[in-house]
């Protein structure tokens, strides 16, 4: 017997592993407005959403390749009057299958159903831990909701997982929202700092924290974790632009991650709508299989030819891919670039001047965890801007 | 070393779920957001590991299936390793 040991995922002959990740952005319909959602700006002009019958055989083809975890996601996914007999076919065909949601539209009824169906794990989000905090940077009235959601979460015996973004407006209050955390029972806490993608991307000059408020909030991270111990795994997701090397965005495009999107594109990660010259492939023409393997979109950022330098040279291409293709596009206007939060890239400026913006701005204004009086207002998600925003691509946000 | 008793019955944790994958022809271990690809070894173990038999039978019954003897550390080590990490949890 050799050792025992767990290993890397798989790679077939041609180089090309199979898409274990499944992700299917059910709905881009939400009850809540977040001012952080990484949902494209425009999702309000794309197509219909797949019907029940579309999703079923997404599911059974990326199935056939090799997926097997599978997130449902949105938008909200509860909004999908049909969310039950898409579990039930996941669960059937062996899917581990994650629901990501803000907890909105579930019920002891629905919650039942959905055990019953097979579904895994609930990942819960709450927007702060309070509910003014919650209530503004959602536009709505749902933290009593996600509480009693929280609830149903435990009785049904799932495990607790909560995520939260972190942002300028929030981020001061980790200590809170840990605690939170702890009484309602969480045995995964994520605290993901907003990336800058979407409504994010648009409200960036209002959301970026300040380098103090980011390490006060690690600290007290590291101080919870040590108080609690093993009971809880407490994630705590740094922001990239106070990086000096780029995340390994989605193991590389076309590597082991697929999304569906509500209209049917096949997208190599969450924000790729936005990439431009990309030809991405829809579910209603093509098959999965010929979509992960055959299609321009998916092969376009594969491997390392279409790198530039200083990736195309750096010892590290194989460990971080050039980071994130959506960050280089969205602050050099060039997806082919070296993400610009590395240190090695030309445009590194362009994130430490964002930086330094958001120092200046925490200095002048406002009282951490308000919204400075004459600040620019932020941008909720909302299907009527969504129809009037113009996507900003290639240059910063305005302050 | 582990201190794990030959009559404690490990079995995969709650929330966890093994599985053999045939696309990536291996156990995975599949959780919350997340996956571990096991090697042969140790999908072999973690499959015996169903809260019903001892750690003494699993490693018994490994060696009959390897056709080996002395593997009572390894496993033991390995079972360690995976308590720690979540991935198993003990039964009474």
């Amino acid at each position: 017997m050799s050792a025992p040991h767990a290993v890397g995922p798989p790679k077939t002959s041609h180089g090309v592993g199979p898409p274990l990740w499944l992700l299917l952005e059910l709905t881009y319909r939400c009850p809540l407005h977040c001012v952080f959602c990484y949902n494209p700006t425009e999702f309000a002009a794309t197509g219909p959403e797949l019907a029940t019958a579309d999703w079923l055989r997404v599911l059974t083809e990326a199935r056939a390749l090799g997926a097997v975890q599978l997130g449902l996601s949105g938008g909200e996914p509860l909004v999908r009057d049909d969310l039950e007999p898409i579990v039930a076919e996941a669960h059937a065909l062996g899917y581990y299958i994650n629901l990501i949601t803000s907890g909105v539209g579930m019920s002891e009824e629905r919650i039942r159903a959905l055990k019953s169906a097979g579904l895994d794990h609930i990942q819960l989000s709450f927007q702060d831990s309070t509910r003014e905090m919650n209530d503004f940077l959602s536009s709505t009235r749902t933290f009593d909701r996600k509480a009693q959601v929280a609830q149903l979460i435990r009785k049904y015996d799932y495990p607790m997982v909560l995520n939260v973004v972190l942002h300028r407006l929030n981020i001061d209050h980790v200590g809170e929202i840990l605690a939170m955390a702890e009484a309602l029972g969480a045995q995964y806490v994520e605290l993901a700092n907003t990336q800058y993608y979407g409504w994010a991307w648009l409200n960036r000059a209002q959301l970026l924290p300040s380098r103090a408020q980011l390490a006060r909030a690690e600290e007290l991270t590291r101080r919870f974790r040590e108080r609690v111990g093993s009971k809880m795994q407490v994630y705590f997701v740094v922001p990239d632009y106070f990086e000096t090397r780029p995340k390994a965005c989605m193991n590389g495009l076309g590597s082991i991650f697929l999304a569906i999107t509500p209209d049917g594109t096949a997208l190599p990660c969450h924000a790729a709508r936005m990439l431009p010259g990309l030809e991405l492939p829809n579910v209603r023409e093509h098959d999965v299989r010929s979509v992960w393997y055959d299609s321009a979109a998916f092969n376009r950022f594969r491997g390392e030819a279409w790198m530039q330098e200083p990736c195309r040279s750096c010892p590290e291409r194989q460990r971080d891919f050039g980071g994130c293709r959506c960050q280089a596009y969205l602050l050099t206007g060039d997806a082919t670039n070296a993400d610009p939060v590395c240190e090695l890239s030309p445009h590194h400026h362009l994130v430490t001047e964002a930086v330094a913006q958001a120092e200046r701005a925490a200095m002048a204004g406002a009282a951490p965890g308000t919204v400075a009086a004459g600040a620019t207002p932020l941008i909720f998600r909302d299907h009527r801007i969504s129809i009037a925003v113009e996507p900003r691509r290639g240059a910063a946000p305005a302050a | 070393m582990s201190g794990i008793a030959l009559g404690a019955r490990p079995a995969i944790a709650h929330g966890m779920r093994l599985q053999w994958e045939p696309a990536q022809e291996a156990h995975v271990l599949l959780y919350p957001e997340g996956m571990v690809k096991l090697n042969g070894s140790a999908g072999a173990i973690l499959a015996r590991c169903d809260g019903a038999r001892t750690l003494a039978e699993i490693v018994a019954d490994l060696e009959r299936s390897y056709s080996a003897t002395g593997l009572a550390d390894e496993v033991t080590t390995f079972v360690a390793l995976a308590l720690e990490r979540r991935w198993l949890e003990l039964r009474e």
